[in-house]
């Protein structure tokens, strides 16, 4: 172990901590779901389906999720631009592009829990 | 040993062949380099899966509309390949957790949960398929 002078602004490891925070809320909600849909009656129907969204806890874990999903991809996806894209310009229209893409998928989930 | 080292064509750059023929990558390096490629078609697969949820929870005839959608064969390849990019990432995403509090990091037991999490992912991605299917 290399004692270290942690030294600078620190955002590095808030992602680096923020990725497995929200790593390990995704991992939570999907065991919970994965399981209770392997267990579920079949067939599935929609009102059964409908349901289970129009829950309040269901909506609010469902955004927490969607939340942990987006800033986790956001952080995953900008390493690895960072590792494979080496051009300065076209590394930051990725990066944006990704960032306009993360915002719209949160955006249609949060239409599709509360419509 | 100095004299041997300077004889080497260095810098030594990758190419495509060096990377498919000449270079082994060892089990773990493929679990972390399938986690990267897991996460990227999940991040890629997202607009589909708000689609299929989107659909299926706006009205009963969506519901019915999704259902017989997934029933197609082409559907039912491409879920069950997101099934395994979702189990694959979950698994290894579980297991760098472990080697990031220092646990398992020799080794003999990074291969052997490396082997664990290829099986694992393989397995729960079995398990749901036939879930998906009957």
């Amino acid at each position: 172990m290399v004692n270290r002078v942690v030294v600078g602004a620190h955002y590095g490891l808030l992602d680096w901590l923020a990725q497995r925070i929200t790593g390990a809320l995704i991992a939570l909600y999907l065991v919970v779901l994965g399981g209770g849909w392997l267990l579920a009656t079949r067939p599935l129907t929609f009102e059964t389906w409908q349901g289970l969204f129009a829950q309040g806890w269901m909506r609010v874990a469902t955004l927490l999720f969607a939340v942990s999903v987006a800033w986790h991809a956001w952080i995953g996806l900008r390493d690895i631009l960072m590792d494979y894209v080496k051009p300065a310009g076209l590394r930051l229209g990725l990066q944006v592009l990704v960032l306009l893409t993360v915002a719209a998928y949160l955006g249609w989930a949060v239409q599709i829990l509360w419509r | 040993m100095s004299t041997t080292a300077a004889k080497k064509n260095r810098p030594k750059y990758l190419s495509l062949r060096a990377l498919l023929f000449e270079i082994r990558l060892p089990l773990p390096g493929w679990i972390s380099i399938l986690h990267r490629v897991s996460g990227l078609m999940l991040f890629l697969a997202t607009v589909w899966v708000l689609y299929l949820l989107d659909r299926s929870l706006a009205s009963a005839a969506g519901f019915e509309a999704i259902q017989h959608y997934v029933s197609l064969p082409v559907v039912r390849i491409s879920l069950l390949i997101l099934v395994w990019a979702v189990c694959h990432h979950l698994c290894a995403g579980i297991r760098f957790l472990f080697l990031d509090l220092d646990r398992g990091v020799d080794r003999e037991t990074a291969r052997l949960t490396s082997w664990i999490v290829l099986a694992a992912s393989f397995g729960l991605t079995a398990l749901f398929g036939a879930r998906l299917m009957w």
